[in-house]
């Protein structure tokens, strides 16, 4: 269940909420209450917009206990936009080719649940960026 | 501080064992490990273990193994540091008895794998890595490590049959290991038709799921030969850790706790990797035996993977690895792994491995890794003249 262990992570999980260095400045996610450039104390909180790109990937075909249902997924190492890199499934990539590089963006989904009588655990994934929408949407509005 | 020698060896076979329970396999490794000294005294008993508490609900170990292997009443305890868990004990063991705490120890690792479904012990072995961070998103061990296979072929344009040739060597020399888990050999076709578990990373880039124990005696090497005719004395003994999440690694690939942990223990032996004769390193996943020649200075960063290609990992080549099949084919019950690969080191600095003997090995160094490179324990050993 460990009800208030997911309340404890609601801001990083929800919001991607991290902390920034005052002294170097160094974006850090997840928080960790000491800048790992500087060593000095991180405690200020900083939300990430939650733009990155795929670092790395893999599709995970023999999952652990809780996951099964998801099977396969695909899983990332993120470079966020403002530095760290940050571990996560990828989703809405039915049939997308994924590349090292390609952009992704932050998106809340059900990351897993405990049974019909347990918690639902909701975190962030990211999904591909979808190239341009509004612009082109606004351009065909135009005509 | 006084110097270290190892005086006895037990280990059972790798395996599954359906018939026999977590302590009874530490007992007979213990008891083989006892015989072998010939000792009559032990100090002091160090349990090396990660998953009895999420796999056989059983905690306590250092209490559990002593009672059950009769040792009632010596000071015991289990130590835990993920798949490192073993070489973490002797490295505590080694502490004991150099710092003149302790005489005779006897340092086990044990693992206890086979009676839960896999997708709990994926769950539990996931616990390695940070629970909050990675585990919670879904992540196993396996797809930490295809993260880092698939960085590692985009980094330095080499393929996933490029990494063919360690598990090759390593099921070849499990041919001649009786307590190997797997001693038949595999192709180059097997290895690229192997079932798919986190892409990259396939069935035979893994090491398996299994139950295992092994143990070693511990002694001051001044009165080591009272009780062996060919103590293996440890010549450097070093731990260093990583931070426990990948991602918050500041570089992914350079396995920079193992690059750590083994120039301390260069360091310490006053040695180069040139002068090791051989190397039982942490081949939980193919990308980690090459990241490990890399970061311990056997390759230079993005050609670990040619020692592959060009044999210098063979026994007979540049610095054999794995000569008892390693982690992947003698198999990885992983509080166990770094006692058997310490054990193997010995065997070979006693020329007692056979058709896999190592000519002339003197130096031999083991790497045990807990997590994906967060806790590193490397332990150089040298044959006592």
């Amino acid at each position: 269940m460990e009800i208030a262990r997911h309340w404890r992570l609601q801001r990083h999980r929800y919001a991607l909420v991290g902390e920034v260095c005052n002294h170097c400045g160094v974006k850090i996610f997840p928080a960790r209450d000491v800048c790992p450039e500087c060593n000095a104390p991180a405690k200020t909180p900083y939300t990430f917009s939650g733009k990155g790109e795929v670092y790395s990937y893999s599709t995970v075909h023999h999952p652990p206990e809780g996951f099964e249902h998801f099977a396969p997924y695909v899983v990332a190492l993120v470079r966020l936009a403002e530095g760290p890199l940050v571990a996560a499934q990828l989703t809405d990539v039915e049939g997308e080719k994924i590349e090292i590089g390609m952009p992704v963006e932050m998106v809340t989904r059900k990351l897993r649940d405990d049974g019909s009588r347990g918690t639902i655990v909701y975190g962030y994934k990211f999904r591909p960026v979808i190239a341009s929408g509004t612009s082109a949407d606004v351009k065909d509005a135009s005509v | 501080m006084r110097d270290v020698s190892i005086i006895g060896i037990g280990e059972t076979p790798v395996g599954e064992h359906w018939e026999k329970s977590l302590k009874e396999l530490a007992g007979d490794a213990i008891q083989a490990a006892i015989k072998d000294a010939q000792i009559e005294r032990v100090d002091v008993l160090y349990v090396g273990n990660m998953c009895s508490g999420t796999l056989n609900g059983q905690e306590h170990l250092g209490a559990l193994i002593s009672d059950w292997v009769g040792l009632r009443g010596v000071e015991a305890v289990k130590i835990e540091a993920a798949c490192g868990s073993g070489a973490a004990a002797l490295r505590l063991g080694y502490v004991a008895v150099a710092g003149e705490l302790a005489d005779f120890v006897v340092v086990a690792g044990v693992e206890k794998m086979t009676d839960r479904p896999s997708e709990q012990v994926t769950a539990a072995l996931a616990m390695a890595s940070d629970a909050d961070f990675e585990a919670q998103n879904g992540l196993s061990f396996v797809a930490l490590n295809a993260l880092l296979m698939r960085r590692y072929m985009h980094e330095f344009g080499v393929c996933h049959r490029d990494f063919a040739p360690f598990a090759i060597n390593a099921h070849k020399n499990a041919v001649n290991n009786p307590y190997a888990l797997f001693p038949h050999a595999v192709t180059a076709e097997d290895f690229s038709a192997a079932k798919m578990i986190a892409d990259p990373v396939n069935l035979l880039d893994s090491s398996p799921v299994c139950d295992g124990a092994a143990a070693v005696v511990l002694c001051p090497t001044e009165i080591a030969r009272q009780f062996a005719a060919r103590p293996v004395r440890i010549r450097a003994s070093s731990a260093a850790t990583d931070t426990i999440a990948l991602h918050d690694r500041r570089d992914l690939l350079g396995l920079e706790g193992a690059a750590l942990s083994a120039a301390k223990a260069y360091s310490q032996a006053k040695v180069t990797p040139k002068d090791i004769d051989l190397f039982e390193l942490h081949d939980a996943f193919t990308i980690m035996s090459v990241l490990s020649l890399e970061a311990c200075g056997f390759a230079e960063r993005g050609r670990g993977v040619r020692l592959g290609a060009q044999g210098d990992i063979a026994i007979g080549g540049k610095i054999p690895i794995t000569t008892m099949g390693g982690l992947k084919a003698r198999g990885h019950p992983v509080g166990a792994t770094g006692i058997y690969q310490v054990i193997e080191v010995a065997l070979q600095l006693r020329e007692q491995a056979g058709a896999n003997q190592v000519r002339d090995a003197r130096l031999g160094m083991a790497q045990n890794i807990g997590g994906s490179g967060a806790t590193v324990v490397t332990t150089i050993l040298e044959a006592v003249e």
